[in-house]
């Protein structure tokens, strides 16, 4: 059985660039993902698995009648003669395409992160920094007729980006998560911890088993809460939800086009306007020390948050809102020109900070009178765009607060609110963490935020879950 | 309908040489089972946006991956690597993964016995959508968002297409082996209307399907099979900015209790957050705990629990045309099946794989575990599971007939339910008022909101055969890591008494 010896990212960028040297430009971009991950439910393994893939993306820049045109193909490359056929392809979508309105000339060359280094390996072993610790905890919970449901993975994407105007970048992301669930009491209680990292072996599994623990007990007593406006203390996990789906609807092109909550009526976004409170201000920047993310653009098809003329492109940091004004839209070069607004290339990490505030959750939830501190948020979708309404549900672990301490539980419910509203209603925040949106984590895992007290959140029904 | 083969250049592939290195490296490791799955997904993606391309994609995905028990603990690995010898490599890794995580296992699988099955399997489309130009399917999509945008009230146009072949050979250590070709397609017209003055803004979107089908599709032309109905993009373009212009001055709904008739356009959503996602046995037994949830429609309440009211009959199946989770076989090489979930308003079945009807004392799985690419391990996902017409039930014009005062809601737009799949909400394309049985204008701003089985309980009149349509969706969500399955939901129009109808600008404090 002979073993087949596969083109390394370099020489698929090279080959790749060496094929197109005859069309307008060209990029081609590697991506290497190595994960490894164990999940299990009822106290016991369900799945797992260790998988390394490499694709190639190949984007061809052509002249067309009328202007310049782009194609992209993607694939696995087992041999150089693949690159070849993906450049092929990549040119022939470009001819059929026809004109692309975000044409540009690829940025100049830009030289980051170790060009010739191997792709990152995330291997099952790595998955032995946990499992120990995990079973240790499955066994206590045993005794204490709890069950245990939840999920660990390591990750390393390394991406390599080449570009016919000689950039050659490469960036590699390791990328950890930690989530656990625990019941008890015949399922009617539960409670949920998630960490976020960047290797499973720097997080803390003992603390997190901890926090279910406590959330388990305050569960231990019932207290009937009517939906309503209520001052709602949300968890580090429940803002990045929200702000998550914020910053993902903060495309300049729509609200240029006034199709969207940072449109103005008559025209033109809200940039410069005052839109949150002014002690809040939401930036990103790939260099932050824990949420490092790719410093330089990358895209493999054009949309509005992305251009692929702006492969390569570096990347700064950007202030999206300073001290309750908005600042930055999310744009190309394309459509910050369109839009006339700044260019603000979408960067993968994303950090609120609240002036004046402090403190770790418990510090937070000490200085509330009376309100409910939100452990995560759920299946939030956009119900209206026009002021970004969203409606989602609480899950494992709604607490009353009343005069500074947790005295109990109270339901799930379903609430119905729009984060650009709640960013004027904030009254206290805790210190920025870094954290795991619970249902955006999956997508965008780079986020530090506060533990932010909100007056008057909607919650609207009744949620029967436990 | 054309009878089709699976591509040459998947069948070229060295599946054969794979599934011998796979399977006998993972039988002399000791596995006791052991699994190979070669898979290749062809995506096309094209956005246009105010009738000129925004941006377009064609991705291939391709790989092969060994799933094998070892003293009962699963272990799994995947390569992007199509070779006998990467076979043999990731077979073992697959052993060391069990290995790994013996330690978290308390429990050991044992999968339902099916017999073995040996074939090829191709779904049902006429025209291969990856052989039509590019050029070609750009222009389509142009030319109707040019015309929708010639009407006045459109400020602007988007439109896309997702088109999906996917090709998967299995094999197993029983001696099954199955090679399968799927193709589907999904488009979408939206158009924007917008008040410059107010900078109040509406959209519409077209309400076809996703579907198993080819470009057909794309055209208007193909076969009508039961619900599976050839789109008329026409007449829905048509009709499209007119309705979108009156939705933007329409009145905002009154927030109360409704009756509501609801479109299969709308319903099949409600369908599936509600009753697909609550009859998976993996959630019913908690494998979802920690992500996408539980159901309250747990293993105990088999045979009792009242879902809705009698006129509810509820099936999954695998077998309907041009369904989008309809296979030949499932990825554990379960033949494909239909069966019971609600049966006259009792909850009667769920849905399974291997392990899971081993551990329900059943005699075999019913299909239902698939895996969206190479690179993931099968899990238990949902089959099409739609509401059955009542065979002499009214056609939409009758239904809304019968109703003095209420709302017709037509389309799906947002949508969220709990994590035990109680509470729910749901908006929609469009809200037309009914008074004295007839439509009598649009309103906006509505959601509609209820508990599961509050909801199937006011299920007062099932639509006939002529309201019937097979929805569907790309995208499912589930599992970690997190993958994605297409699966289609055929209903009827049907009525729906007291249901709680929200005004979304309220709830937004407005």
């Amino acid at each position: 059985m002979s073993s087949q010896v596969l083109p390394t990212p370099q020489e698929i960028v090279e080959s790749g660039l060496s094929a197109a040297s005859d069309i307008a430009g060209c990029v081609v971009i590697v991506t290497c993902s190595a994960i490894a991950n164990v999940r299990w439910a009822r106290t016991t393994l369900t799945t797992n698995g260790e998988t390394f893939s490499v694709s190639a993306a190949v984007v061809a820049i052509v002249g067309v009648d009328g202007g310049t045109a782009a194609g992209s193909v993607t694939g696995q490359v087992s041999s150089l003669s693949d690159v070849e056929e993906l450049v092929s392809n990549a040119i022939d979508a470009a001819r059929q395409a026809g004109p692309a309105d975000d044409a540009a000339d690829l940025p100049e060359a830009l030289t980051t992160g170790d060009w010739n280094s191997e792709p990152g390996l995330a291997m099952s072993d790595e998955l032995a920094a946990v499992t120990p610790a995990l079973g240790g905890i499955f066994l206590e919970a045993r005794k204490d007729d709890i069950e245990h449901f939840g999920y660990a993975e390591q990750a390393v994407i390394t991406t390599y980006v080449g570009t016919s105007t000689g950039t050659r970048a490469r960036f590699e992301g390791p990328e950890a998560r930690l989530e656990l669930t625990a019941k008890s009491h015949g399922r009617s209680r539960s409670a949920w911890a998630g960490r976020s990292g960047r290797r499973l072996k720097d997080i803390d599994v003992a603390g997190a088993d901890q926090e279910l623990r406590q959330g388990l007990h305050w569960q231990g007593t019932r207290i009937d809460i009517e939906p309503g406006r209520h001052t709602a203390v949300l968890s580090p996990s429940a803002t990045a939800d929200l702000i998550i789906d914020l910053y993902w609807s903060s495309m300049a092109r729509d609200a240029s086009e006034g199709r969207s909550v940072w449109g103005r009526a008559g025209g033109g976004t809200r940039i410069g306007d005052v839109v949150a409170d002014p002690r809040v201000t939401l930036s990103s920047d790939p260099s932050w020390s824990g949420l490092e993310a790719i410093p330089f653009a990358t895209a493999v098809a054009s949309s509005a948050a992305s251009s692929v003329f702006d492969n390569g492109l570096p990347l700064h940091p950007i202030t999206w809102i300073e001290r309750g004004v908005l600042r930055n839209l999310i744009s190309t070069r394309a459509t910050a020109k369109e839009a006339e607004v700044p260019l603000a290339v979408a960067i993968d990490n994303l950090r609120m900070d609240v002036d004046g505030a402090g403190g770790s959750l418990a510090d937070v939830v000490a200085r509330v009178q009376d309100g409910l501190l939100i452990t995560c948020l759920w299946y939030n979708r956009v119900v209206d765009a026009q002021t970004l309404l969203l409606t989602g549900l609480t899950r494992d672990g709604v607490y009353v607060i009343r005069d500074g301490k947790v005295v109990g539980a109270a339901t799930n419910f379903r609430f119905n609110d729009s984060p650009v509203d709640v960013l004027t209603r904030v009254i206290d925040a805790g210190d920025t963490v870094p954290t795991l949106a619970r249902e955006f984590g999956d997508y965008f895992n780079r986020a530090a935020m506060p533990t932010l007290v909100v007056k008057d959140y909607n919650f609207s029904t009744v949620s029967q879950a436990n | 309908m054309i009878s089709r083969d699976v591509d040459a250049d998947f069948l070229a592939l060295p599946l054969q040489a794979c599934q011998d290195a796979a399977l006998s490296q993972a039988r002399e490791l000791g596995a006791e089972h052991a699994d190979v799955r070669i898979v290749r997904l062809q995506n096309s993606s094209i956005n246009v946006r105010d009738a000129r391309l925004d941006g377009n994609i064609t991705a291939v995905d391709s790989g092969l991956s060994v799933r094998v028990l070892v003293d009962g603990c699963w272990g799994f690995a995947a390569t992007g690597e199509i070779s006998a010898a990467a076979a043999a490599r990731t077979a073992q890794r697959a052993v060391t993964m069990a290995k790994v995580s013996a330690p978290l296992v308390t429990q050991r699988v044992v999968l339902a016995p099916e017999p073995v099955h040996v074939g090829t399997w191709v779904s049902a489309y006429d025209i291969d959508p990856f052989a039509v130009p590019e050029a070609e399917r750009i222009a389509l999509l142009a030319q109707r968002s040019a015309e929708l945008l010639a009407h006045e009230a459109v400020s602007h146009a988007d439109a896309r297409v997702l088109a999906v072949k996917e090709q998967t050979f299995y094999a197993d250590l029983t001696g099954t082996r199955t090679t399968q070709q799927r193709v589907r397609i999904e488009a979408e017209y939206t158009a924007v209307a917008i008040d410059a003055s107010t900078g109040a803004f509406e959209t519409m979107t077209t309400t076809a399907p996703p579907v198993g089908r080819g470009w057909e599709y794309l055209t208007g032309t193909g076969d009508t099979v039961g619900g599976a109905k050839a789109w008329d993009w026409d007449a829905e373009l048509v009709a499209l900015p007119e309705l979108l212009a009156e939705k933007l001055h329409a009145p905002s709904v009154e927030a109360g209790s409704y009756t509501l008739v609801i479109d299969p356009t709308n319903l099949w959503l409600t369908i599936h957050e509600s009753i697909g996602h609550a009859t998976e046995l993996d959630r019913a037994l908690g494998y979802e705990a920690n992500y996408a949830g539980t159901s309250f429609a747990t293993p105990d309440k088999l045979g009792s629990l009242q879902y809705g009211t009698n006129l509810m009959n509820v099936i999954g199946d695998r077998t309907v045309t041009h369904g989008l989770s309809t296979v030949g076989w499932d990825d554990e090489g379960v033949g494909a099946q239909e069966w019971d979930i609600v049966k006259d308003g009792v909850l009667v079945g769920y849905q399974l794989d291997r392990s899971m009807a081993a551990e329900f004392d059943l005699p075999r799985s019913n299909g239902c575990a698939y895996a969206d690419s190479a690179t993931h391990t099968a899990i238990q996902r949902m089959p099409n599971v739609s509401l059955k017409a009542d065979p002499q039930g009214p056609s939409l014009d009758d239904l809304i007939g019968t109703v003095d005062d209420g709302l017709y809601i037509v389309g799906d737009k947002s949508w969220s339910i709990d994590m035990q799949r109680f509470n729910f909400q749901f908006t929609g394309q469009q809200f037309h008022r009914i008074k004295g049985g007839k439509l009598a204008g649009q309103v906006k701003d509505v959601a509609y909101q209820a508990t599961t089985t509050d909801f199937w309980g006011s299920m007062k009149v099932v639509g006939g055969p002529s309201t019937y349509l097979l929805g569907g969706a790309f995208n499912c969500g589930k599992g970690q890591p997190g993958q994605v399955a297409p699966v289609s939901h055929g209903c009827p129009a049907a009525l729906f008494e007291n249901v709680n109808v929200l005004n979304s600008v309220k709830e937004a404090g407005r």
